[in-house]
Order: structure tokens, then sequence, then C-alpha cells
């Protein structure tokens, strides 16, 4: 396969955790400006995936490329969200006492050493930044709102509005609607489309429904491997599929 | 939302107020102490002078422990360590001032060097003798171990209680470091005997207000810096790693250096205050280095209220006040009384003094807020559909929880 074009590439990456293979021989690869789900039973090695591609988690074998020609296993976490990689938590994780607005300015794009921060003044520029995250995950109005008021959705909104300031190429996210409601998903679905115009996305979810409602390429995973790729219909026709979603 | 801006605005008055009192303490005192007449009831007694000026210097302790537990989330219980070598630094410094006034008449050796009949002054006493070097090692002595010990803590990512545990190794290391004779501080009994400071004898009157002086002007300068630095980004980027440290690297930040930074700043300012601290008590010796000291100064900042800057200022004053009254009356049961004070801060007022006070005026405002809005939709017309030409029942809008709104960052757990 050619790393050339691709957003994201892995190859025959694993990685196991006292003798248990969380990630087997798992291979993926993510075009530039491409959406994809990732969807698969609980323990099938998604969120370790996330992981490896963001240097939290050393693979044991394996390559892990990004846009082509970076090797990720050489970085940490902070260098590799400075390459453009953004994450969203299963659990939203934003800066409850700072405000909304705050939250954003933290996760701007711009230098990250300590004396700017310090003697930092904030650009007209980066200000109209701002607004237009604010503007596109709804949430203008509680700008001056610390974040631990927000409800659950809100939240997630901010944490992604958060990786949409960092600039980055790819943002991974991880289960955007579990919790929500169902105006939430629909406004969450509507949301990460819009982003997707501009970025790679790679989206882990549960939510069936909201997979359906994204409307990409969707790869299973199980067992911490690929087990079946292709249109949801395609993936969800799949005997091994259903095999493992409804026990076998 | 309205309030959380008046208590920002409010926090910076309650600073500044603060540090005009200090500056304002600093002129007054000195001038009661030493231009009224004993007999004057406005005069300002000696031991008041040096009890206040020691407490100065502990506040500004308390307040460097402020900045990194409070605000990076870093409970340090090991801070008296770096207070006691900015202490130890300027106390070589005054040792060398002796020179032959000392017991054995050595113009070069401590008395101690004599008596322990070494013959040469070791080479890190070195450069003592003047104020300036004494003044840079009082800032880098503190300063260079909490950036060492801090690149290498905060690098293996040691959070929370791990990391409490070894900055009390740290200070206990420290302590049983210096209270060996060969290290060549003056081992158990420390140093003292002091005589000048800059040339002024360091018992008289005036030099003791001047002392003074420094002290509250250095608490008041340290605070307003503080203040500068937990205003800026770079001080939302502390709060940032105390509430979610992975969420700060994920957006590409390195908490480590965030946290070196804040340690070492934090480091220098306790290092400052035990080189005040030292002229004014007249001795510095390995007991402060005990652990027990660098837990005091974590109740002194718990009772007036971590992450208020003002807090724990007002705690540590408070404290060892209550300390010098109480030990004056029962003194076998101060330990008990500082045990119990500690529980109690932590049952009923476990955001200090300061903490409870915002949370209490934020929900009188908001209750007040309330009522006004209350008020004035009583006295409007109810709002009439335009359709059917009855009155429209306005739904409350609902109100965040009242800990959101009393502004201040809520305590977090210690890790």
């Amino acid at each position: 396969m050619s790393k050339s074009g691709t957003i994201l590439y892995l190859d025959g990456v694993s990685v196991s955790f006292d003798g248990f293979r969380a990630i087997n021989n798992l291979s993926l690869v993510l075009d530039r400006g491409e959406m994809r789900a990732i969807i698969g039973p609980n323990g099938a090695g998604k969120t370790t995936m996330m992981d490896i591609i963001t240097g939290k988690t050393r693979p044991d074998a394996g390559e892990v490329y990004f846009d082509g020609t970076i090797d990720l296993t050489k970085h940490d976490e902070a260098d590799i969200a400075m390459m453009g990689i953004g994450r969203k938590f299963q659990k939203p994780t934003v800066f409850e006492s700072h405000t909304v607005e705050d939250n954003l300015v933290l996760a701007l794009a711009g230098p990250r050493s300590i004396f700017p921060a310090l003697f930092h003044r904030r650009s007209k520029a980066e200000s109209e930044h701002i607004d237009e995250i604010l503007a596109t995950i709804r949430l203008e109005a509680r700008r001056n709102d610390l974040a631990a008021n927000l409800s659950h959705g809100q939240k997630q909104w901010l944490e992604i509005g958060m990786l949409l300031a960092q600039d980055p190429k790819l943002l991974l996210v991880d289960e955007p609607v579990a919790g929500m409601t169902d105006a939430e998903t629909e406004e969450t679905a509507r949301l990460l489309k819009d982003i997707a115009k501009t970025h790679s996305v790679v989206v882990v979810e549960h939510d069936m429904h909201f997979v359906r409602e994204l409307g990409v390429k969707v790869t299973c995973l199980h067992e911490g491997a690929v087990l079946s790729e292709g249109t949801l219909d395609h993936v969800s026709a799949d005997d091994r599929v259903i095999e493992v979603y409804l026990g076998r | 939302m309205i309030t959380q801006r008046l208590f920002t605005g409010g926090s910076n008055r309650r600073v500044l107020v603060t540090a005009l009192v200090l500056a304002a303490v600093a002129v007054l005192v000195p001038v009661l102490h030493l231009a009224l007449p004993p007999s004057s009831p406005f005069h300002v007694p000696a031991y008041m002078v040096a009890l206040v000026g020691k407490y100065l210097t502990y506040a500004l302790l308390a307040l460097a422990l402020d900045l990194v537990w409070g605000y990076c989330g870093i409970l340090s219980l090991g801070h008296g360590a770096f207070f006691a070598l900015g202490g130890y630094a300027m106390g070589m410094y005054l040792m060398r001032q002796i020179g032959d006034r000392g017991v054995y008449g050595n113009p070069i050796l401590p008395d101690f060097m004599v008596f322990l009949n070494w013959k040469e002054l070791p080479w890190f006493w070195y450069g003592f003798d003047q104020f300036w070097f004494a003044a840079i090692m009082i800032v880098l002595a503190p300063g260079a171990l909490a950036f060492v010990f801090g690149w290498f803590a905060f690098r293996s990512r040691v959070t929370g209680v791990y990391l409490s545990i070894i900055t009390q190794a740290l200070t206990y290391a420290l302590l049983l470091a210096f209270f060996r004779n060969d290290m060549g501080f003056g081992g158990n009994n420390g140093l003292t005997d002091f005589k000048d400071i800059l040339g002024f004898n360091v018992q008289a009157p005036e030099t003791r207000a001047g002392l003074f002086a420094a002290s509250a002007l250095a608490l008041a300068l340290a605070l307003l810096i503080t203040s500068a630095i937990t205003r800026s980004k770079y001080g939302m980027l502390m709060v940032a790693v105390r509430d979610a440290e992975s969420r700060t690297r994920f957006i590409g930040w390195r908490p480590e250096n965030i946290k070196v930074f804040a340690f070492t700043i934090s480091a220098v300012m306790a290092g400052i205050a035990g080189a005040l601290y030292v002229p004014q008590v007249g001795i510095i010796n390995p007991g402060e280095f005990a652990p027990a000291n660098s837990i005091e100064v974590v109740v002194w900042t718990a009772v007036g209220g971590r992450g208020t800057l003002v807090g724990p200022i007002i705690g540590a004053l408070l404290v060892n006040g209550g300390k010098s009254w109480f030990t004056g009356i029962l003194p076998e049961y101060w330990l008990f009384a500082l045990g119990g004070l500690f529980i109690a801060v932590t049952l009923f007022l476990p955001k200090g003094i300061i903490g409870t006070w915002d949370s209490w005026r934020a929900s009188r405002r908001d209750a007040a807020e309330r009522a006004r809005t209350k008020a004035e939709e009583d006295a409007a017309p109810p709002p009439v559909d335009p359709a059917t030409g009855r009155p429209v029942r306005v739904e409350e809008t609902p109100r965040a929880p009242s800990p959101g709104l009393s502004g201040g960052p809520a305590p977090q757990p210690a890790e």
C-alpha cells in the first residue's frame, strides 16, 4: 500500500497489555479529507487505537504514519497534537473552571511555550476565529459561562470546538453522542458533517442510527483487528459482524 | 454570567486593597514603633514588630504554596525546604558579616568551623561575604533545586499523593543532611549569633523596623506578581492542568513545563520569604526543614482558602496569631488545637475563609438579583398571547447551580 495521499496509515499494528492483545495486526488507511466511522463491540480496541495514534500508547509492532510521512510512534502527545491531530475523549473533558470562551482561547493554535503565554494579549484575528468556532458549535450565547455549567451535550460540542480551535488536519472523535438526547445527536451529526468538509475525521461510535446519519464508510473492529469494512449496509450484512454483535 | 464578571472584578480589587494595606503597614508600623515613645498608646512595641514581621514572611511562604497548590494542583508537602534554603543563604551572609567579632575571633572562619578544627573556608562559603552574591543564592538555590526536582518528577508524570510524598521526602532528606556537622552549615545548631546586615546592627530597632517594612513590601509585591501570573493565559493553563491534565496535553501543551515553571517561581518566593525570616528571628537551623513545618504551611493555606491568593496570607496571619495567643495560655494543647482546626476547616469550610466568604456573597447576590427580576416581572403587565388574548405563563429560566456561580475555582481533590 502506498502512504502518499493518506492522512492516516496504520499497518500491522499490534500492542498487548500484560499478555492481552488489545490490538492485533491492525491495518487501517484513511484518505485525506475522508470521514470514517469505526464501530465494534466493547473491548474491540477502538480506544486503544486512538491511544496509539495520539502517542499515549506505543505499539509493540507495526507502522503508524500521519500525513504520509510522519512516523507517529516517534512522537509524544503534545507533539502529535501540534502536528495536527485533535482528539476528543469518550468522557467529555473540558476545563470546567474556565469560561467557554477561555476554553477555546487555550486550545487556539499558536505557540505552546510558557513565556508567550505569560505575556499573551488576544489579537483581533484570534477573537474572530473564536467567534467563528462559537458559531459552528452553537454556543455563542454561553460564551461567558463557566464550562462546568454546560449540559452534557454542550460540553461535547465545546470539546469538539476546542479541537477545531487547534486547527488540526485530522480529528479523532470518541463516542461523541454517548448520553445525548435525540435532538442533540442530530445536531452533532450535522456538526461533524460540517467539519468533515474541511478536515479528515475518525468517529468511534456505538450508536448505529448516528452512524447511518453520518453516511460514511464504516470499519468494524473486533478483538483488535479489522473485521469488516465498507458501507454501513455492507458491514451490517456481514455474517461475521452479526455474529460478533449478537454473540455466537 | 454577570456574577462571574463581578467576581473577577472583586478578586482583583481584593488583591489591590491587600497590597495597599500591606504597603501602608510597611510604613505605619515602623513609624509608630520608632517615632512614638513607649508610653504612647499608639506605640508598637519591639516584640510586636518582630512577631508580625515573622508572620509576614510566613504569609509569603503560604502565598508561594498557593500558587502551586491552589492554581496548579501540586500539593507540595516540602515547601519548608525552599524556605529554609533561602534562609540558609541569608544566614551564611550574616555569618560572614560577623568577622572577627565571634567567640574565637577568627576573621574568616565562622565559630562553628573553628570549633570543628577546620583550617579553611569550604568552597561553597566563598562569595557569601558579599550581599549581592548572597542575594543571588537566595533566589538560585531554592529555584535550581525546584527546577531539577520538578523537571524529573513532572516529566515522569508523578502526580497527586505520590508527588506529595516525594516532596515530603525531599525536605526530610535535607533535614538529615543539614544535621550533619561535615555538611558545613553548622550542623545541629545551625547559624546564629548574627551581628550586622548591610552594615546595620541586626538587633537595632531601626534595622528591625526596616526588616519589617521589607517583609511587608516583599509580600505586597509578590501578591501583585502572583495575581498578574494567575490572570494571564499562563495562569489559565495552570488551572487547566489542575482540572484536566490530559486535555491540556492533547491540545498540544506540555503540562510538565507548566508545572515546572510554577514550581520554580513558587520555590523562589519561598526562598525570599526564608531570607527575610532569618535576620528577624536571628537563627536558622535544620529544624526549619522538619516535615511538620511544611505541613503547617498547607494548613495556613487551607484555612485562608486556597486558590484565592489573599486567603493564604490571611490564613498564615490568623493561624500564627492564634498560635502565639494559644501557646501563651495553654502551651501543651497547641498541636491538638492545630489538628482540630484543620479538621474543622476541612469539614465546615472546605474552601477556606475567603472561599466561603465568596460563595456566601455570590449566593446573596444571586438571591438579590432573583428577587429584583421577580419584582420587575410582577410590576410589568403579564405578556399577552396575541392569538388568544390571554396572559401567557412565563417559564422561569433555569438557573445554574450556585457552586458555579460562586465564580472561584471549586476546590479540587489534591490530585
